[in-house]
């Protein structure tokens, strides 16, 4: 028989008996909609779980310090961490060469650095970190009161709510007021060649104050570099604190073990932002060719991937019970069609009907309730993962929580819900169709 | 006519036909060593008592059941060595059959009916409706074509089941007590159209029947069985 005809007879015989074929697809559709919404909820909370991770810049960042940075990442165990005498320093030119590689999208220090702040005339101390004008996009900042800085040159400070609350318990009277910033600036000394005693050039730290106005709190402690370094509780534009000159923790050490230029700053370490995580590997070999140590986060985020595959699979095992009572559903409704329809089965072996049209017969009509099933499982998983969403998004809301995607049903699961009840329907059809099959006409048609 | 027709000759042709069913421990003969030719374009009619084989052979001579041993032979074909597959073309293309109780399925109009054994035989959508058309036109139902089964009489859905039979054009017309549901004038008529369809257009028929007057009246010759064998074979007439 021609499918055209297979399908047409299928669905006529699904019409037939429209309550009982309607509650077993729905059945079918109850399975796959408890898959697709487990399903929906692993992969929602998986691009959860990335998009934030990559707002971060955790996964798009190489963090490259000096070969002879004692405390860098990767510098080896202490024997091994004897400086270099030729390695190269991490300097203006180094950050220069660095950003000009391609996919490179941004290049930035980190600048932390203690200081003496001054608010409505009481001192108070604390940790100052520059942050770059793309860490506004990395989520730390979701939710805070106040605003993003207004320009990489603004004279403006965001405050960490716990120093914020040191300067005024009601944080947000602080907005909009003006604070001091008390820090000491590094200034070259002249050189003095006669003196053979001085080796090289020094720098002396001179008292400096900067009047900033507070624009926002943040709930977060953002770090303004690679992982948590950097992380400061004043914050200020990484460029206004890059001409500050603010002597920085790292300036000591480097004068003692590096003779040359004193005077030209040198970077502790620089973290360097890509277009994708994809990049990372190529570039981070690149910036080893150069000479400096480089580090990424790239294996964690592997780690993650893997996590939620294992956490996809165990929601789709057990949402997975749900279509395998559906199948004995199947299994039921078509085994009793079968019984029923046993004089309709002889009569169209009387006619000329092979084994094989029989089968293929009780096969449509099961692969098409799985199809319908299917369909509207899918459709009824997605609604219940919008219902989660939106119940989360509530609960969100009354915490003071920004509202977020917990369930994602991308093109993949939509077609994977409906293969798969088919595929499980279809199986479910063998042993009813196989018995359709072998049905003795002669018998058949005896029966009354 | 006698059953010592040539096998060329001959549509059907049985060749010590027995079918035995094993009951627990006794062995059923249904039909015992019988050996029968039918010519091409013969109207046929096998009388007996209830359970004397004639449903049986018929059945066999239809290719729905194989028999236990000898030979069926029609249209030149052994059926008893055939395969299933090929004994569902056989039933497709070769032989039409007409039931006692009607066998149409109920929630198909008469023309759905008519049309189920071409789509069997993957006949094309465009020249399936002339077919039933000119099946239900055979039988005087043309009509009725948009019509349920239960809104017919019981010699309509006969007459439906005869188009049916008809519309594969096949070479032999199989009946099973075709007017065993229907009232005496009835069944006459049923059996009238048969005798029509034997003449034009032209067409081996093999009735089963208990009927022996409408037998007398219509089939070319009987054949009369017993306990699973032929007992005689004669002209009707």
């Amino acid at each position: 028989m021609k499918f055209s005809d297979l399908g047409d007879l299928a669905f006529r015989n699904l019409r037939e008996s429209v309550l009982r074929n309607s509650l077993t697809t729905l059945g079918v559709a109850v399975g796959v909609a408890s898959l697709v919404a487990m399903l929906s909820l692993g992969v929602g909370l998986q691009q959860l779980a990335t998009s934030r991770l990559a707002k971060t810049g955790l996964f798009d960042s190489i963090f490259v310090t000096p070969k002879t940075n004692l405390r860098g990442p990767g510098a080896g165990p202490p024997a091994t961490r004897m400086p270099s005498a030729k390695s190269r320093p991490l300097d203006e030119d180094a950050r220069a060469e660095i950003s000009r590689m391609p996919n490179v999208t941004e290049v930035y220090p980190q600048i932390r650095f203690f200081t003496a702040v001054r608010f409505d005339d009481k001192p108070f101390a604390t940790f100052v970190a520059g942050m770059p004008q793309s860490s506004k996009a990395s989520g730390a900042f979701d939710g805070m009161q106040g605003s993003f800085f207004s320009s990489g040159n603004a004279d403006e400070a965001i405050l960490q709510v716990e120093f914020a609350k040191e300067l005024d318990p009601q944080t947000a009277s602080l907005i909009g007021k003006d604070l001091v910033l008390r820090y000491a600036e590094r200034q070259a000394l002249p050189s003095a060649p006669a003196d053979p005693a001085q080796s090289s050039d020094g720098f002396s730290v001179v008292p400096k104050e900067r009047h900033l106005r507070i624009i926002g709190i943040v709930e977060t402690e953002p770090a303004s570099g690679f992982g948590g370094f950097g992380s400061g509780r004043l914050l200020i534009p990484l460029s206004v604190a890059e001409t500050l000159r603010a002597a920085q923790v790292n300036d000591l050490r480097d004068i003692l073990r590096d003779s040359s230029s004193s005077d030209k700053p040198t970077y502790a370490s620089l973290t360097v932002r890509l277009k994708s995580p994809s990049l990372v590997v190529a570039t981070e070999a690149k910036i080893k060719d150069l000479g400096f140590s480089a580090f990424s986060l790239l294996d964690v985020s592997k780690s993650i991937a893997t996590f939620f595959r294992v956490l996809d699979l165990l929601l789709g095992i057990f949402s997975s019970l749900a279509l395998a009572v559906a199948t004995l559903g199947i299994v039921n409704t078509l085994v009793m069609a079968v019984l029923e329809r046993r004089r309709e089965i002889g009569v169209l072996k009387a006619l000329g009907a092979a084994d094989r049209d029989v089968k293929q017969l009780f096969f449509v009509e099961a692969g098409v309730m799985g199809f319908l099933g299917g369909i509207f499982g899918t459709f009824l998983g997605w609604l219940i993962g919008r219902a989660l969403t939106f119940g989360t998004n509530v609960y969100l809301h009354r915490q003071n929580l920004p509202s977020t995607e917990i369930s994602s049903v991308p093109w993949w699961l939509v077609l994977f819900g409906i293969g798969f009840a088919m595929f499980v329907s279809l199986g479910a059809g063998l042993y009813p169709a196989s018995r359709a099959a072998r049905l003795d006409p002669v018998q058949a048609l005896r029966y009354e | 006519m006698t059953n010592d027709l040539p096998v060329n000759q001959a549509a059907i042709h049985l060749d010590r036909v027995a079918r035995h069913y094993q009951m627990g421990e006794s062995v059923i003969r249904a039909v015992d060593d019988v050996s029968l030719s039918i010519q091409s374009g013969e109207f046929l009619a096998l009388l007996g008592s209830s359970g004397s084989g004639k449903s049986t052979l018929l059945n066999l001579i239809a290719g729905l059941d194989r028999p236990t041993s000898g030979a069926v032979i029609a249209n030149g074909q052994d059926l008893s060595k055939m395969s299933s597959l090929e004994l569902a073309r056989y039933r497709r293309q070769t032989v039409g059959m007409v039931f006692q109780s009607f066998n149409l399925l109920p929630r198909m109009t008469l023309e759905e009916n008519v049309e189920l054994p071409l789509r069997l035989a993957e006949v094309d959508r465009s020249e399936r409706a002339a077919r039933v058309r000119e099946a239900l036109g055979r039988v005087g139902l043309e009509k009725r074509a948009g019509h349920r089964p239960s809104e017919l009489s019981g010699g309509e859905q006969q007459r439906t089941a005869v188009a049916r039979a008809l519309v594969n054009r096949p070479k032999i017309l199989l009946a099973d007590e075709p007017t065993g549901n229907l009232d005496s004038s009835t069944g006459e008529s049923i059996l009238a159209l048969l005798r029509e369809i034997q003449k034009n257009p032209g067409m081996t028929i093999v009735m089963v029947t208990h009927e022996r007057p409408l037998a007398e009246r219509f089939a070319d010759r009987l054949g009369v069985m017993g306990d699973g064998k032929l007992l005689s074979n004669g002209a009707a007439r």
